[in-house]
Protein backbone atom coordinates (compact mmCIF):
# COMPACT_ATOMS: atom_id res chain seq x y z
CA UNK A 1 0.00 0.00 0.00
CA UNK A 2 1.44 3.52 -1.16
CA UNK A 3 0.98 6.07 2.02
CA UNK A 4 -0.47 9.71 0.89
CA UNK A 5 -0.77 12.18 3.83
CA UNK A 6 -4.13 13.85 4.15
CA UNK A 7 -1.99 17.34 4.27
CA UNK A 8 0.04 16.85 0.62
CA UNK A 9 -4.01 16.37 -0.79
CA UNK A 10 -5.05 19.74 0.99
CA UNK A 11 -1.65 21.28 -0.47
CA UNK A 12 -2.52 20.09 -3.88
CA UNK A 13 -6.38 21.10 -4.04
CA UNK A 14 -5.74 24.44 -3.10
CA UNK A 15 -2.48 25.28 -5.34
CA UNK A 16 -4.76 23.75 -8.01
CA UNK A 17 -7.91 26.06 -7.17
CA UNK A 18 -5.54 29.13 -7.78
CA UNK A 19 -4.15 28.23 -10.64
CA UNK A 20 -7.18 27.47 -12.53
CA UNK A 21 -8.53 30.81 -11.81
CA UNK A 22 -5.44 32.48 -13.01
CA UNK A 23 -4.30 30.37 -16.08
CA UNK A 24 -6.66 29.51 -18.66
CA UNK A 25 -5.24 26.48 -20.27
CA UNK A 26 -3.39 25.91 -23.58
CA UNK A 27 -6.29 24.24 -25.30
CA UNK A 28 -8.44 27.49 -24.33
CA UNK A 29 -6.22 29.84 -25.32
CA UNK A 30 -5.64 28.13 -29.38
CA UNK A 31 -9.39 27.91 -29.07
CA UNK A 32 -9.82 31.54 -28.94
CA UNK A 33 -7.03 33.02 -30.86
CA UNK A 34 -8.58 30.98 -33.61
CA UNK A 35 -11.68 32.43 -33.12
CA UNK A 36 -10.16 35.77 -33.37
CA UNK A 37 -8.94 34.69 -36.79
CA UNK A 38 -12.30 33.30 -37.92
CA UNK A 39 -15.31 34.62 -36.50
CA UNK A 40 -16.93 36.89 -39.64
CA UNK A 41 -19.01 39.09 -37.02
CA UNK A 42 -16.62 42.46 -36.22
CA UNK A 43 -18.26 42.58 -32.82
CA UNK A 44 -17.10 38.56 -32.29
CA UNK A 45 -13.90 38.96 -32.88
CA UNK A 46 -13.62 41.89 -30.48
CA UNK A 47 -15.24 39.60 -28.32
CA UNK A 48 -12.58 37.36 -28.84
CA UNK A 49 -9.44 39.86 -28.76
CA UNK A 50 -11.05 41.06 -25.35
CA UNK A 51 -11.12 37.11 -24.06
CA UNK A 52 -7.35 36.93 -25.11
CA UNK A 53 -6.04 39.99 -23.35
CA UNK A 54 -8.27 39.02 -20.06
CA UNK A 55 -6.22 35.89 -19.86
CA UNK A 56 -2.80 37.39 -20.70
CA UNK A 57 -3.82 40.15 -17.59
CA UNK A 58 -5.28 37.24 -15.07
CA UNK A 59 -1.64 35.42 -15.78
CA UNK A 60 0.72 38.31 -15.17
CA UNK A 61 -1.41 40.19 -12.86
CA UNK A 62 -2.52 36.70 -10.45
CA UNK A 63 -6.09 38.06 -10.56
CA UNK A 64 -9.10 35.29 -11.16
CA UNK A 65 -10.25 35.49 -14.95
CA UNK A 66 -13.28 35.97 -13.69
CA UNK A 67 -14.92 37.51 -10.98
CA UNK A 68 -17.53 33.56 -10.49
CA UNK A 69 -14.47 31.77 -9.22
CA UNK A 70 -17.36 29.21 -9.05
CA UNK A 71 -18.37 26.35 -7.39
CA UNK A 72 -15.54 24.08 -7.00
CA UNK A 73 -16.52 20.10 -8.67
CA UNK A 74 -13.40 17.68 -7.94
CA UNK A 75 -13.05 14.44 -9.71
CA UNK A 76 -11.21 12.23 -8.08
CA UNK A 77 -9.67 9.30 -9.11
CA UNK A 78 -7.95 7.05 -6.17
CA UNK A 79 -5.85 3.82 -6.53
CA UNK A 80 -7.21 0.91 -4.17
CA UNK A 81 -3.52 0.45 -3.52
CA UNK A 82 -3.52 4.31 -1.77
CA UNK A 83 -4.24 4.65 2.26
CA UNK A 84 -4.78 8.18 3.31
CA UNK A 85 -3.25 8.68 6.50
CA UNK A 86 -3.17 11.90 8.33
CA UNK A 87 -6.66 12.50 7.72
CA UNK A 88 -9.86 11.86 6.14
CA UNK A 89 -9.99 12.46 2.64
CA UNK A 90 -13.34 14.53 2.15
CA UNK A 91 -11.98 16.87 4.80
CA UNK A 92 -8.54 17.22 3.08
CA UNK A 93 -10.21 18.32 -0.02
CA UNK A 94 -12.79 20.35 0.92
CA UNK A 95 -9.79 22.42 3.27
CA UNK A 96 -7.61 22.60 0.36
CA UNK A 97 -10.61 24.43 -1.29
CA UNK A 98 -10.98 26.39 1.88
CA UNK A 99 -7.25 27.65 1.90
CA UNK A 100 -6.97 27.91 -1.71
CA UNK A 101 -10.14 30.51 -2.16
CA UNK A 102 -8.72 32.30 0.90
CA UNK A 103 -5.41 32.90 0.19
CA UNK A 104 -5.67 32.91 -3.54
CA UNK A 105 -8.13 36.31 -3.22
CA UNK A 106 -10.90 34.21 -5.25
CA UNK A 107 -14.75 34.61 -4.73
CA UNK A 108 -16.23 32.77 -2.30
CA UNK A 109 -19.77 31.86 -4.20
CA UNK A 110 -21.99 28.94 -2.05
CA UNK A 111 -24.61 29.85 -0.28
CA UNK A 112 -27.53 28.17 2.13
CA UNK A 113 -30.30 27.42 -0.62
CA UNK A 114 -33.30 28.94 1.15
CA UNK A 115 -31.69 32.14 3.26
CA UNK A 116 -29.07 32.62 0.93
CA UNK A 117 -26.51 32.96 3.86
CA UNK A 118 -22.84 32.71 1.71
CA UNK A 119 -21.09 29.84 3.59
CA UNK A 120 -17.83 31.82 3.82
CA UNK A 121 -15.13 29.63 2.41
CA UNK A 122 -16.75 28.15 -0.94
CA UNK A 123 -16.98 25.22 0.91
CA UNK A 124 -18.62 22.54 0.14
CA UNK A 125 -17.09 21.47 -3.01
CA UNK A 126 -19.20 18.55 -4.56
CA UNK A 127 -16.42 15.80 -4.68
CA UNK A 128 -16.61 12.67 -7.53
CA UNK A 129 -14.62 9.88 -6.47
CA UNK A 130 -14.23 6.86 -8.61
CA UNK A 131 -11.65 3.71 -7.60
CA UNK A 132 -9.31 2.67 -9.85
CA UNK A 133 -6.95 0.33 -10.22
CA UNK A 134 -2.84 1.29 -8.93
CA UNK A 135 -0.98 3.68 -6.61
CA UNK A 136 -1.87 6.44 -7.96
CA UNK A 137 -4.47 9.86 -6.65
CA UNK A 138 -5.73 12.11 -9.43
CA UNK A 139 -7.49 14.99 -8.61
CA UNK A 140 -9.23 17.12 -11.46
CA UNK A 141 -10.60 20.47 -9.88
CA UNK A 142 -13.21 22.48 -11.73
CA UNK A 143 -14.53 25.95 -10.69
CA UNK A 144 -17.82 25.61 -12.30
CA UNK A 145 -19.41 29.42 -12.65
CA UNK A 146 -23.11 29.82 -12.25
CA UNK A 147 -24.09 31.40 -15.21
CA UNK A 148 -23.61 28.48 -17.39
CA UNK A 149 -24.49 25.98 -14.75
CA UNK A 150 -28.34 27.61 -14.97
CA UNK A 151 -27.98 27.08 -18.53
CA UNK A 152 -27.76 23.30 -18.28
CA UNK A 153 -30.44 20.90 -19.11
CA UNK A 154 -31.80 17.29 -18.19
CA UNK A 155 -33.90 15.15 -20.78
CA UNK A 156 -35.56 11.91 -20.09
CA UNK A 157 -36.44 11.23 -23.90
CA UNK A 158 -38.66 8.25 -24.76
CA UNK A 159 -36.26 5.64 -27.13
CA UNK A 160 -38.32 6.29 -30.07
CA UNK A 161 -37.17 9.37 -30.41
CA UNK A 162 -33.55 8.71 -30.68
CA UNK A 163 -30.96 10.80 -32.08
CA UNK A 164 -33.22 13.19 -33.95
CA UNK A 165 -34.47 14.06 -30.06
CA UNK A 166 -30.96 14.15 -28.83
CA UNK A 167 -29.86 16.58 -31.28
CA UNK A 168 -33.20 18.87 -30.50
CA UNK A 169 -32.39 18.73 -27.20
CA UNK A 170 -29.08 20.04 -27.29
CA UNK A 171 -29.72 22.48 -29.83
CA UNK A 172 -32.67 23.67 -28.06
CA UNK A 173 -30.72 24.14 -24.81
CA UNK A 174 -28.24 26.65 -26.64
CA UNK A 175 -30.89 28.15 -28.64
CA UNK A 176 -32.51 28.96 -25.59
CA UNK A 177 -29.43 29.85 -23.48
CA UNK A 178 -28.85 32.31 -26.10
CA UNK A 179 -25.84 35.07 -24.29
CA UNK A 180 -27.00 34.14 -20.92
CA UNK A 181 -23.45 31.23 -20.27
CA UNK A 182 -21.11 33.34 -21.88
CA UNK A 183 -20.49 32.68 -25.01
CA UNK A 184 -18.63 31.12 -26.96
CA UNK A 185 -19.38 27.59 -25.18
CA UNK A 186 -18.10 24.31 -24.43
CA UNK A 187 -21.29 21.86 -24.67
CA UNK A 188 -21.14 18.88 -22.60
CA UNK A 189 -23.05 15.88 -23.33
CA UNK A 190 -24.11 13.10 -21.37
CA UNK A 191 -26.12 10.18 -23.01
CA UNK A 192 -27.59 7.08 -21.13
CA UNK A 193 -27.14 5.88 -17.99
CA UNK A 194 -29.74 7.35 -15.08
CA UNK A 195 -31.17 10.47 -14.62
CA UNK A 196 -27.97 11.57 -12.08
CA UNK A 197 -25.38 9.51 -14.65
CA UNK A 198 -26.53 11.30 -17.55
CA UNK A 199 -25.45 14.66 -15.71
CA UNK A 200 -22.53 13.42 -14.50
CA UNK A 201 -21.73 12.09 -17.89
CA UNK A 202 -22.30 15.43 -19.77
CA UNK A 203 -19.63 17.21 -16.75
CA UNK A 204 -17.09 15.10 -17.27
CA UNK A 205 -17.02 15.15 -21.20
CA UNK A 206 -15.61 18.89 -20.18
CA UNK A 207 -12.68 17.69 -19.32
CA UNK A 208 -11.48 16.31 -22.75
CA UNK A 209 -8.77 18.66 -23.94
CA UNK A 210 -10.70 21.41 -26.41
CA UNK A 211 -10.02 20.45 -29.73
CA UNK A 212 -8.72 16.81 -28.55
CA UNK A 213 -10.81 14.57 -31.09
CA UNK A 214 -12.84 11.94 -29.05
CA UNK A 215 -11.11 8.69 -28.96
CA UNK A 216 -14.62 6.45 -30.55
CA UNK A 217 -14.79 7.44 -34.00
CA UNK A 218 -18.68 7.23 -34.35
CA UNK A 219 -18.99 9.87 -31.10
CA UNK A 220 -16.63 12.06 -32.76
CA UNK A 221 -18.96 11.56 -35.82
CA UNK A 222 -22.05 13.01 -34.15
CA UNK A 223 -20.05 15.69 -31.84
CA UNK A 224 -18.94 17.67 -35.33
CA UNK A 225 -22.75 16.67 -36.38
CA UNK A 226 -23.80 18.87 -33.05
CA UNK A 227 -21.39 21.69 -33.37
CA UNK A 228 -22.22 22.25 -36.88
CA UNK A 229 -25.63 22.48 -35.70
CA UNK A 230 -25.40 24.79 -32.65
CA UNK A 231 -23.14 26.95 -34.46
CA UNK A 232 -26.09 27.50 -37.58
CA UNK A 233 -28.11 29.06 -34.85
CA UNK A 234 -26.08 32.61 -34.83
CA UNK A 235 -25.59 33.62 -31.69
CA UNK A 236 -22.14 34.22 -31.71
CA UNK A 237 -19.86 35.06 -29.05
CA UNK A 238 -21.70 36.57 -26.26
CA UNK A 239 -24.71 36.06 -27.97
CA UNK A 240 -23.92 39.39 -30.09
CA UNK A 241 -24.42 37.60 -33.41
CA UNK A 242 -21.77 35.33 -35.31
CA UNK A 243 -20.62 31.90 -36.57
CA UNK A 244 -18.48 30.56 -33.39
CA UNK A 245 -21.44 29.84 -30.85
CA UNK A 246 -20.14 26.92 -29.91
CA UNK A 247 -16.32 26.22 -29.38
CA UNK A 248 -16.60 22.42 -29.21
CA UNK A 249 -19.38 19.66 -28.48
CA UNK A 250 -18.29 16.88 -26.28
CA UNK A 251 -20.14 13.47 -25.39
CA UNK A 252 -20.05 10.70 -23.13
CA UNK A 253 -22.44 7.49 -23.71
CA UNK A 254 -23.02 5.21 -21.64
CA UNK A 255 -25.98 2.22 -22.03
CA UNK A 256 -29.36 2.85 -20.18
CA UNK A 257 -32.34 1.24 -19.38
CA UNK A 258 -34.52 -0.36 -22.12
CA UNK A 259 -37.73 2.41 -21.02
CA UNK A 260 -35.24 4.96 -21.22
CA UNK A 261 -32.94 7.78 -22.87
CA UNK A 262 -31.42 10.03 -20.72
CA UNK A 263 -29.80 13.06 -21.84
CA UNK A 264 -28.07 15.91 -20.11
CA UNK A 265 -26.83 19.04 -21.82
CA UNK A 266 -24.11 20.78 -19.39
CA UNK A 267 -22.93 24.00 -20.58
CA UNK A 268 -19.49 25.68 -19.87
CA UNK A 269 -18.53 29.34 -20.54
CA UNK A 270 -15.46 29.85 -22.50
CA UNK A 271 -13.75 30.57 -19.27
CA UNK A 272 -13.43 26.60 -18.93
CA UNK A 273 -11.45 25.97 -16.02
CA UNK A 274 -9.70 22.62 -14.85
CA UNK A 275 -6.71 21.32 -13.63
CA UNK A 276 -4.82 17.96 -12.98
CA UNK A 277 -3.12 16.63 -10.04
CA UNK A 278 -1.54 13.22 -9.50
CA UNK A 279 0.03 12.43 -6.08
CA UNK B 1 -24.59 53.02 -38.05
CA UNK B 2 -23.67 51.93 -34.22
CA UNK B 3 -21.12 54.72 -32.83
CA UNK B 4 -19.02 55.03 -30.08
CA UNK B 5 -20.18 57.54 -27.01
CA UNK B 6 -18.30 58.14 -24.14
CA UNK B 7 -21.22 58.50 -20.87
CA UNK B 8 -20.51 60.14 -16.95
CA UNK B 9 -23.02 59.60 -15.24
CA UNK B 10 -26.07 61.28 -13.96
CA UNK B 11 -27.57 60.89 -17.21
CA UNK B 12 -30.53 62.57 -18.61
CA UNK B 13 -33.50 61.42 -20.63
CA UNK B 14 -31.38 62.74 -23.73
CA UNK B 15 -28.15 61.42 -22.86
CA UNK B 16 -30.35 58.08 -22.91
CA UNK B 17 -32.64 58.62 -25.88
CA UNK B 18 -29.47 59.35 -27.99
CA UNK B 19 -28.33 55.60 -28.02
CA UNK B 20 -29.01 53.00 -30.48
CA UNK B 21 -28.28 49.28 -29.97
CA UNK B 22 -24.94 48.32 -31.28
CA UNK B 23 -23.08 51.08 -29.90
CA UNK B 24 -20.36 51.32 -27.71
CA UNK B 25 -19.82 53.10 -25.05
CA UNK B 26 -17.11 54.41 -22.21
CA UNK B 27 -18.42 55.08 -19.19
CA UNK B 28 -16.36 56.89 -17.00
CA UNK B 29 -17.38 58.30 -13.32
CA UNK B 30 -19.37 56.62 -10.67
CA UNK B 31 -21.27 53.24 -11.03
CA UNK B 32 -23.16 51.54 -8.25
CA UNK B 33 -22.91 47.71 -8.37
CA UNK B 34 -25.94 45.51 -7.10
CA UNK B 35 -26.49 41.72 -8.03
CA UNK B 36 -29.02 39.47 -6.53
CA UNK B 37 -29.22 39.68 -3.07
CA UNK B 38 -28.62 43.26 -3.23
CA UNK B 39 -31.40 43.91 -5.39
CA UNK B 40 -34.23 42.03 -3.12
CA UNK B 41 -32.87 44.10 0.14
CA UNK B 42 -33.44 47.46 -2.01
CA UNK B 43 -37.25 46.21 -3.01
CA UNK B 44 -37.43 45.23 0.11
CA UNK B 45 -36.56 48.51 1.57
CA UNK B 46 -38.96 50.32 -1.13
CA UNK B 47 -41.87 47.48 0.38
CA UNK B 48 -41.29 49.10 3.81
CA UNK B 49 -41.16 52.19 2.88
CA UNK B 50 -37.83 52.68 4.19
CA UNK B 51 -35.64 55.30 1.76
CA UNK B 52 -32.92 53.70 -0.36
CA UNK B 53 -29.27 54.03 0.77
CA UNK B 54 -28.32 55.46 -2.66
CA UNK B 55 -30.15 57.78 -4.51
CA UNK B 56 -30.41 55.78 -8.15
CA UNK B 57 -31.85 59.02 -10.26
CA UNK B 58 -29.40 59.48 -13.39
CA UNK B 59 -27.20 56.36 -12.52
CA UNK B 60 -26.23 53.49 -13.52
CA UNK B 61 -26.52 50.31 -11.66
CA UNK B 62 -23.27 47.58 -12.79
CA UNK B 63 -24.69 43.70 -12.08
CA UNK B 64 -21.54 42.62 -10.52
CA UNK B 65 -20.05 40.62 -7.82
CA UNK B 66 -16.72 41.22 -7.54
CA UNK B 67 -13.42 38.91 -6.18
CA UNK B 68 -11.72 40.28 -3.09
CA UNK B 69 -9.02 42.87 -4.09
CA UNK B 70 -5.24 41.55 -3.05
CA UNK B 71 -3.57 43.74 -0.62
CA UNK B 72 -2.41 47.02 -2.18
CA UNK B 73 -5.15 46.72 -5.24
CA UNK B 74 -9.05 48.26 -5.76
CA UNK B 75 -10.20 45.41 -6.73
CA UNK B 76 -10.31 41.44 -7.81
CA UNK B 77 -12.05 40.16 -10.84
CA UNK B 78 -15.05 42.29 -12.07
CA UNK B 79 -16.89 41.12 -15.20
CA UNK B 80 -20.74 41.17 -15.67
CA UNK B 81 -23.13 38.68 -14.11
CA UNK B 82 -26.37 37.42 -15.88
CA UNK B 83 -28.80 40.08 -15.68
CA UNK B 84 -32.00 38.10 -16.23
CA UNK B 85 -32.30 37.15 -12.43
CA UNK B 86 -32.87 41.25 -11.72
CA UNK B 87 -35.68 41.42 -14.13
CA UNK B 88 -38.47 41.78 -12.06
CA UNK B 89 -36.92 43.26 -9.37
CA UNK B 90 -35.66 46.27 -12.59
CA UNK B 91 -38.94 48.30 -13.62
CA UNK B 92 -39.27 49.44 -9.78
CA UNK B 93 -35.77 50.67 -10.00
CA UNK B 94 -36.69 52.45 -13.36
CA UNK B 95 -39.43 54.34 -12.13
CA UNK B 96 -37.39 56.10 -9.52
CA UNK B 97 -35.07 57.07 -12.63
CA UNK B 98 -32.16 54.66 -12.70
CA UNK B 99 -31.13 55.34 -16.58
CA UNK B 100 -29.16 52.37 -17.40
CA UNK B 101 -27.69 48.61 -16.42
CA UNK B 102 -24.66 47.27 -17.34
CA UNK B 103 -24.86 43.17 -17.27
CA UNK B 104 -24.74 40.16 -19.93
CA UNK B 105 -27.48 38.55 -21.05
CA UNK B 106 -31.33 38.84 -22.38
CA UNK B 107 -33.53 40.89 -20.65
CA UNK B 108 -37.70 39.92 -20.16
CA UNK B 109 -39.84 42.12 -22.70
CA UNK B 110 -41.49 43.58 -19.31
CA UNK B 111 -38.10 45.24 -18.59
CA UNK B 112 -37.84 46.22 -22.18
CA UNK B 113 -41.17 47.79 -22.08
CA UNK B 114 -39.72 49.62 -18.83
CA UNK B 115 -37.30 50.99 -20.54
CA UNK B 116 -39.21 52.39 -22.92
CA UNK B 117 -41.47 54.15 -20.84
CA UNK B 118 -38.75 55.16 -18.25
CA UNK B 119 -36.43 56.25 -21.16
CA UNK B 120 -33.47 54.30 -19.97
CA UNK B 121 -30.86 51.47 -21.57
CA UNK B 122 -29.83 48.25 -21.00
CA UNK B 123 -26.02 47.95 -21.51
CA UNK B 124 -23.82 44.41 -21.79
CA UNK B 125 -19.84 44.36 -20.98
CA UNK B 126 -18.05 40.75 -21.63
CA UNK B 127 -18.73 38.42 -19.88
CA UNK B 128 -15.83 36.22 -18.61
CA UNK B 129 -13.60 39.35 -18.97
CA UNK B 130 -13.51 40.13 -14.95
CA UNK B 131 -9.37 40.67 -14.96
CA UNK B 132 -9.55 43.01 -18.06
CA UNK B 133 -12.67 45.30 -16.57
CA UNK B 134 -11.29 45.44 -13.23
CA UNK B 135 -8.35 47.38 -15.08
CA UNK B 136 -11.11 50.23 -15.47
CA UNK B 137 -11.73 50.35 -11.64
CA UNK B 138 -10.04 53.31 -10.42
CA UNK B 139 -11.50 53.11 -6.85
CA UNK B 140 -14.21 51.01 -4.73
CA UNK B 141 -16.01 51.23 -1.54
CA UNK B 142 -19.07 49.27 0.03
CA UNK B 143 -21.65 51.31 0.76
CA UNK B 144 -24.50 49.23 1.86
CA UNK B 145 -25.33 45.78 2.43
CA UNK B 146 -21.63 44.87 4.08
CA UNK B 147 -22.92 41.63 5.35
CA UNK B 148 -23.20 40.14 1.77
CA UNK B 149 -19.79 39.81 1.20
CA UNK B 150 -19.52 40.11 -3.21
CA UNK B 151 -23.12 40.91 -3.21
CA UNK B 152 -22.86 44.13 -1.38
CA UNK B 153 -23.88 47.89 -3.12
CA UNK B 154 -20.33 49.53 -3.80
CA UNK B 155 -19.28 52.48 -5.47
CA UNK B 156 -17.14 52.22 -8.01
CA UNK B 157 -15.11 54.86 -10.04
CA UNK B 158 -14.34 53.72 -13.40
CA UNK B 159 -12.23 55.19 -16.45
CA UNK B 160 -13.54 54.31 -19.95
CA UNK B 161 -15.28 50.81 -18.88
CA UNK B 162 -16.28 49.73 -22.05
CA UNK B 163 -19.95 47.98 -22.93
CA UNK B 164 -22.03 47.55 -25.95
CA UNK B 165 -26.06 49.27 -26.20
CA UNK B 166 -28.31 45.60 -25.93
CA UNK B 167 -31.46 47.09 -25.66
CA UNK B 168 -32.61 50.67 -26.66
CA UNK B 169 -35.49 53.32 -25.42
CA UNK B 170 -36.99 52.33 -28.70
CA UNK B 171 -37.94 48.80 -27.77
CA UNK B 172 -35.01 47.44 -30.04
CA UNK B 173 -32.32 44.06 -28.86
CA UNK B 174 -29.23 43.43 -30.51
CA UNK B 175 -29.23 39.87 -29.14
CA UNK B 176 -32.12 39.17 -31.62
CA UNK B 177 -31.46 41.29 -34.31
CA UNK B 178 -26.93 40.84 -34.42
CA UNK B 179 -28.64 36.72 -33.97
CA UNK B 180 -30.95 36.96 -36.88
CA UNK B 181 -27.76 38.36 -39.16
CA UNK B 182 -25.68 35.48 -38.41
CA UNK B 183 -28.55 32.37 -38.38
CA UNK B 184 -28.39 29.70 -40.79
CA UNK B 185 -31.79 28.18 -41.72
CA UNK B 186 -32.01 24.61 -41.26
Amino acid sequence: MRQIEAGAITRAVKEAAIAANYELGEDLLAALARGEQEEESPAGREIFRQLLENARIASRERVPLCQDCGLTVIFAEVGQETRIVGGGFEQAVQEGVRQGYGEGYLRKSLCHPLTRQNTGDNTPAVIHTEIIPGDRLKLTVVPKGGGSENMSRLFMLKPAQGWAGIKESVVTTVKEAGPNPCPPIIVGVGIGGTFERAALLAKKSLLRELGAPNPDPQLAALEKELLDAVNKLGIGPQGLGGRITALGVHLLMQPCHIASLPVAVNIQCHASRHKEIEL
Amino acid sequence: MSKEVELTPPLSDADVMALEIGDRVLISGVLYTARDAAHKRLIDMLVAGQKLPVDLKGQILYYVGPSPARPGRVIGAAGPTTSYRMDSYTPTLLALGLKAMIGKGKRSPEVIAALQQYKAVYLAATGGAGALIAKCVKRAEVVAFPELGPEAVHRLEVENLPAIVVNDCQGRDLYDEGVRQYAVPG
